[in-house]
């Protein structure tokens, strides 16, 4: 067995079983954690594949920032606690239960016809030079007006975000007192 | 690779870590004599000759310390806390390249644990990791104190980080290579610090800023905040902790010296050719980690909404503007040859300079001036 079998078969038990256990957690910050260990573990099977700059974005992008963003937000907000299981949403459980197998049967279908990646493994990657340069080399010349309409987008989308989310200015005496509790603000506030 | 490349590699790995180990042992030492000495104290004077040995001292005090474990705390998440505050600081370090190579039982053995393509990201994705450590540790104690701190924290490093990227990005845009062994070669003629010096300092403070080093410490700001988000750890937790931060410093002024400071170049004489690039990078960390201990020194806390606000709004848009100009000097002399793009530049530096000193005469005088 090669160095490279090992390590999967550590960590492929450690990624699923993190992926169940988030679902199954009832405590919000142990399930981003746990969430954190998957896209961890995701990320070093990228780079096992030969893909060390996806392995980068992964970590950077959704366990630096991402997840870190979620915990500030459940820790600001302290969201902390059992949530209540209703529905927020009537038929939102059916719902989600239907996509979810939609979803599935999708990725099974995709997965077993081979969609886009028959013939590849990592060895084609090395052979058609699938590195950090190919991948800006198609970014920036091939593909750049897509990129950038993305970008774009992005920041168009933080900007309305910012929009919907300032508060309007308050009168002067009712100043907010920093950190609220979820529980105590009543939702007429939050609305306003 | 046979059983002897495995054993170099595991020599090599135990090594710098070990390395790491006593340099920040030494660090802790230099740090507390070095601010003594500007303040006109002695500092440690008892343990080993002239103190040094008064980390070794301390850690020994921490390690044989009770660890407390407080009733309200989240037990498993404060027990793992501070190996994950640790642990990307070491791994962050695996791609520094700390000196060029020698050889040993007729293997060439590189001075870098590894040098993969992505080289620069692989430092960022281990600092944009090390936040974690102080995040859960705050939530975990189950304590006001610790949850503010892991609060300011997450909001500052979340903010300094993309100052520190944008530095980088106008370096590796510089050297045309995220491999930090060929940024080091792109510096054989000169030092990225001349040519990049704005990145050099955006670098420089954004870094300071990561590492909560003061003026930035505002996590573990005591007159606050009592000790910020480690309160509750005590004992070794409370020691790794420390050594976190200190191995993170190190790397931070690793990762400055590797990318602005020419990494391990430096002249050498001809013997033990090997030696001299490692000795000029520890000199040359120890120089940066000089100028933090400095500045520690020498400046008062910052209040935290003025932190965020010079860190959103002059780090990153003079970091984003730089990283435009960089990518003018790189790519125009490629396109429209060297001459004319000098004589542009020159044309709106001297335009700029020419406005600088006009503004002020062409300036409506205030209404009493023009009254007299």
């Amino acid at each position: 067995m090669s160095a490279d079998q090992v390590a999967f078969l550590v960590l492929a038990p450690i990624s699923v079983g993190a992926g169940i256990a988030m679902l199954l957690q009832r405590n919000a910050v142990h399930a981003a954690l746990l969430l954190v260990v998957n896209l961890v573990t995701v990320g070093i099977f990228y780079l096992m594949l030969a893909a060390p700059f996806l392995f980068a974005v992964q970590i950077i992008v959704y366990a630096g920032a991402i997840m870190v963003l979620f915990l500030f937000v459940i820790m600001l907000l302290g969201v902390d606690r059992a949530e209540p299981l209703e529905e927020p949403i009537r038929f939102q459980r059916t719902a989600a239960v239907l996509l979810g197998v939609g979803i599935l049967a999708e990725l099974v279908t995709a997965v077993r016809a081979g969609v886009g990646f028959r013939a590849l493994g990592p060895a084609a990657f090395a052979e058609t030079g699938a590195d950090t340069a190919a991948l800006a080399r198609a970014l920036f010349r091939s593909y750049v007006l897509p990129f950038e309409a993305t970008s774009v987008l992005l920041i168009v989308a933080a900007v309305a975000a910012m929009v919907l989310a300032r508060r309007r200015p308050a009168p002067a005496t009712a100043e907010p007192e920093g950190v609220v509790d979820a529980e105590e603000a009543a939702p007429e506030e939050v609305g306003a | 690779m046979d059983l002897l490349d495995w054993a170099l590699l595991l020599g090599r790995v135990a090594v710098v870590f070990a390395g790491l180990l006593v340099t920040v042992m030494l660090l802790i030492w230099m740090e507390r004599k070095v601010i003594a000495d500007m303040q006109t104290r002695m500092g440690p004077m008892r343990a080993g000759p002239r103190g040094v040995l008064i980390t070794l001292a301390d850690g020994i005090k921490l390690f044989f310390k009770e660890g407390i474990v407080p009733a309200e705390a989240d037990r498993p998440v404060y027990l793992i806390a501070p190996v994950i505050a640790m642990l990307p600081a070491f791994l962050a370090f695996a791609v520094i390249p700390f000196g060029t190579s020698v050889t040993l039982f007729g293997r060439e053995v590189p001075f870098q644990l590894a040098d993969p393509s992505i080289g620069i990201l692989w430092v960022l994705a281990m600092a944009s990791l090390g936040v974690y450590g102080i995040v859960l540790a705050g939530w975990s104690s189950g304590s006001n104190y610790p949850l503010l701190g892991a609060v300011r924290s997450s909001a500052q490093i979340i903010s300094y980080e993309i100052g520190m990227s944008l530095a980088l990005v106008a370096v590796l845009m510089y050297s045309g290579s995220l491999r930090l062994s060929e940024i080091v070669e792109a510096q054989a003629r000169v030092w990225n610090v001349i040519p990049q010096f704005p990145a050099f300092v955006v670098y420089l403070i954004a870094g300071l800023a990561e590492t909560n080093r003061p003026p930035f410490d505002l996590p573990e700001a005591e007159s606050e905040l009592v000790a910020g988000f480690h309160t509750e750890y005590s004992g070794i937790r409370f020691a790794l902790f420390y050594l976190g931060e200190y191995v993170n410093t190190v790397t931070v002024a690793s990762v400055a010296v590797t990318l602005f400071l020419g990494g391990w170049r430096g002249p050498a004489p001809d013997v033990l050719p090997w030696v001299w690039p490692l000795l000029w990078f520890l000199a040359k960390v120890l120089a940066v980690v000089y100028g933090y201990v400095w500045v520690r020194a020498t400046l008062p806390r910052i209040r935290f909404d003025r932190l965020m606000a010079f860190g959103w709004k002059v780090l990153i848009p003079f970091g984003l503007v730089w990283v435009l100009l960089t990518g003018a000097i790189v790519v125009l002399p490629d396109v429209y040859g060297r001459g004319p793009v000098v004589a542009g530049a020159a044309v709106v530096f001297g335009a700029l300079v020419l406005a600088s000193v006009a503004a002020p005469l062409l300036r409506p005088r205030p209404a009493a001036e023009v009254g007299r």
